[in-house]
């Protein structure tokens, strides 16, 4: 025991240090259980190269992934809510706006980009989950309905990608009208015939599933993402009993009907480029 | 009512209500003196939305049936959504509101004994009950009749087979659709507006709330299970989240405030069911010159406005 000899120099390494430094560097999978090198699944669009497991994905990495090149300009990336309830919880909602802000270097949970997929030119809006739960305020139900009207100015197709728990709570009724305002926008985006592509990820739960979420012209899912309108805790509080595996997953909803595809990440860019050419046809050369 | 002073009453009580209805300024502000005048005589207690929500759930308050006996006598219920089945948490059907006006009333209908609640799933509607809204609502869209849609849901159920039909789906095509509708829509919150399961037949060109309605984007029991981690906690929870009929005029989300007989609709349901009448009466006169392009932009210019809370 050569190196047992040797204390101090193991004792400088706190857990809490060797914590940190590990920390980032493995991830367990939660479809496999098993420990994964975070490196390997960065170069596997974040999905298990075991198991396949699609990994949540931040806003910017998801346009990343989805964009030409990884780039895209964005839009109304300055809108903030005002805190129209002056709302508060644990703490009042303007510091929480205000840290999430500082953290994740974004003014709410949505990203409005335009780039081009394939070639073709595209308005896409990302909506990033850890910025409270991806919720929808007034930020988001401005920025998304502001997107359909320039969707419907410049004919660009639509792609929202959906990542949310729902309406935002801290904004209480504000927040709901929100679903209205964006459902009614793409009724017009709909008459005026430009293509909407919706994209659910793991999780697309209430108001933003019951509003833009399934309205469009293709609703696509990630595999495994948990899709539906209320929560399973609060569905097994309802009904008192355990829900069955696989409930409300994508799979599921693509049995029951509600979805047209179940797309891995590595295929969505030419599932929607494909899709994308049979609406509008192929690009001019 | 032979008694002279009993009609010159009555007649007070509809002047009064539909001066209520006039203006929108004047009835924010309206709201906000009634608040603080009931502040001053120390009648708002600790927590006046508190008091809303329990008159808003109040087990006497009328459910959407008995108005619409009082409104429309010749009512004509008609069922099914033509794809699934019937859902008997939401009521749809025509009849002559008053002047020989047809309407089509599609409403949320609570239960009254534990059989009728059982009956109407307390209210709360499954997907196949917001795709038989939407068809009678197309239904009167298709030969311009106008549209009367009373919201009183604790909200959309929450239950496995609900989320295999698509509730999701249901509310959303609702919303899209609702948008569209040819005709004039009015909108009433008549007790419990429980988030989009009230707001799937909540796009209307007018949308105003009953006195002691509330309207919320989530339960103020489930609200304070998240932030106290107490679901017995609502009643602070129900002020901060600004539910009342006051609190959503002064955001700008509704129209008008309908006033209820003292002490709440349970009081008086003819008085009350006379309040609503005389309100939707003056909105779908309001709106009888009107093409349907005209409702159609009138409605989504509303909602395209709602919510400006944010800064550029
Ligand atoms: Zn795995």
């Amino acid at each position: 025991m050569d190196w047992f000899k040797h204390p101090k120099k193991v004792a400088k390494v706190t857990d809490e240090e060797r914590h940190v430094k590990t920390e980032g560097l493995w991830i367990k999978c939660d479809g496999c259980r098993q420990i994964i090198w975070r490196k390997d699944i960065e170069e596997t669009l974040h999905c298990c190269p075991k198991c396949g497991h699609h990994f949540r994905i931040d806003a910017r990495t998801r346009l990343k992934y989805l964009l030409d090149d990884g780039k895209w300009s964005e839009h109304d990336a300055t809108l903030t809510s005002n805190d129209p309830l002056a709302f508060v919880d644990a703490k009042p909602y303007h510091e929480r706006l205000a840290s999430m802000q500082k953290a994740l270097k974004l003014k709410d949970a949505i990203i409005s980009a335009s780039g081009t997929l394939h070639g073709r030119p595209v308005n896409v809006c990302s909506l990033e989950l850890k910025f409270i739960g991806g919720s929808m305020g007034t930020v988001m139900g401005e920025a998304i309905t502001r997107a359909i009207e320039r969707s419907i100015a410049d004919r660009h197709p639509l792609i929202i990608v959906s990542a949310s728990g729902g309406a935002r709570m801290q904004e209480g009724a504000v927040s709901l009208m929100q679903l209205v305002k964006i459902s009614a926008a793409l009724m017009k985006l709909d008459q005026a015939k430009v293509p909407y592509i919706s994209v659910l990820t793991d999780p697309t739960t209430g108001g933003v599933t019951a509003s833009f979420a399934m309205l469009g012209d293709l609703n696509i899912a990630e595999p495994g993402a948990l899709i539906g309108f209320a929560g399973p805790r609060v569905i097994e509080q309802t009904i008192r009993q355990k829900l069955p595996e696989g409930f409300q997953r994508a799979e599921f909803v693509l049995q029951h009907g509600f979805l047209d595809a179940v797309v891995k990440r590595s295929e969505m860019r030419q599932f929607i480029a494909t899709s994308l050419n049979f609406f509008c046809g192929p690009l001019p050369q | 009512m032979s008694d002279p002073s009993q009609a010159r009453i009555a007649e007070l009580e509809r002047e009064i209500a539909q001066l209520h209805m006039k203006s929108t300024g004047a009835q924010a502000r309206l709201a906000e003196m009634q608040s603080e005048l009931k502040k001053l005589k120390g009648e708002d207690g600790v927590n006046l939305a508190w008091q809303r929500v329990q008159l808003a759930r109040h087990p006497k308050r009328p459910h959407a049936l008995d108005y619409i006996q009082r409104l429309v006598p010749d009512f004509t219920e008609i069922h099914g959504d033509r794809a699934y089945g019937e859902d008997p948490a939401i009521v749809a059907g025509f009849g002559t509101l008053a002047g020989g006006q047809q309407v089509m009333i599609v409403a949320q209908q609570k239960g009254r004994d534990t059989k009728q609640k059982l009956f109407r799933n307390f209210g709360m509607p499954k997907p196949e009950g917001y795709r038989k809204a939407m068809r009678a609502m197309e239904v009167a869209s298709k030969f311009g009749r106008p549209i009367i849609a009373l919201l009183d849901t604790p909200g959309a159920y929450p239950g496995i087979d609900a989320e295999e039909r698509g509730q999701a789906e249901a509310i959303a095509y609702n919303l899209r659709e609702m948008s569209r509708l040819e005709t004039p829509v009015v909108t009433v919150v008549i007790g419990e507006g429980g988030s989009g399961g009230a707001l799937a037949l909540g796009v209307g060109n007018r949308v105003y709330m009953l006195e002691n309605a509330v309207y919320s984007v989530i339960s103020p029991e489930s609200c304070a299970a998240i932030i106290y981690r107490d679901s017995s906690k609502g009643e602070l929870a129900a002020s901060a989240l600004k539910i009342t009929a006051g609190d959503l005029m002064r955001l700008g989300l509704i129209d008008g405030i309908i006033p209820e007989p003292a002490g709440g609709a349970q009081e008086d349901y003819d008085k009350a069911a006379e309040f609503l009448f005389t309100a939707l009466v003056a909105a779908l006169d309001e709106m009888k010159a009107m093409k349907p392009a005209e409702l159609i932009a009138q409605r989504y210019d509303k909602f395209r406005q709602m919510g400006n809370f944010f800064t550029e």
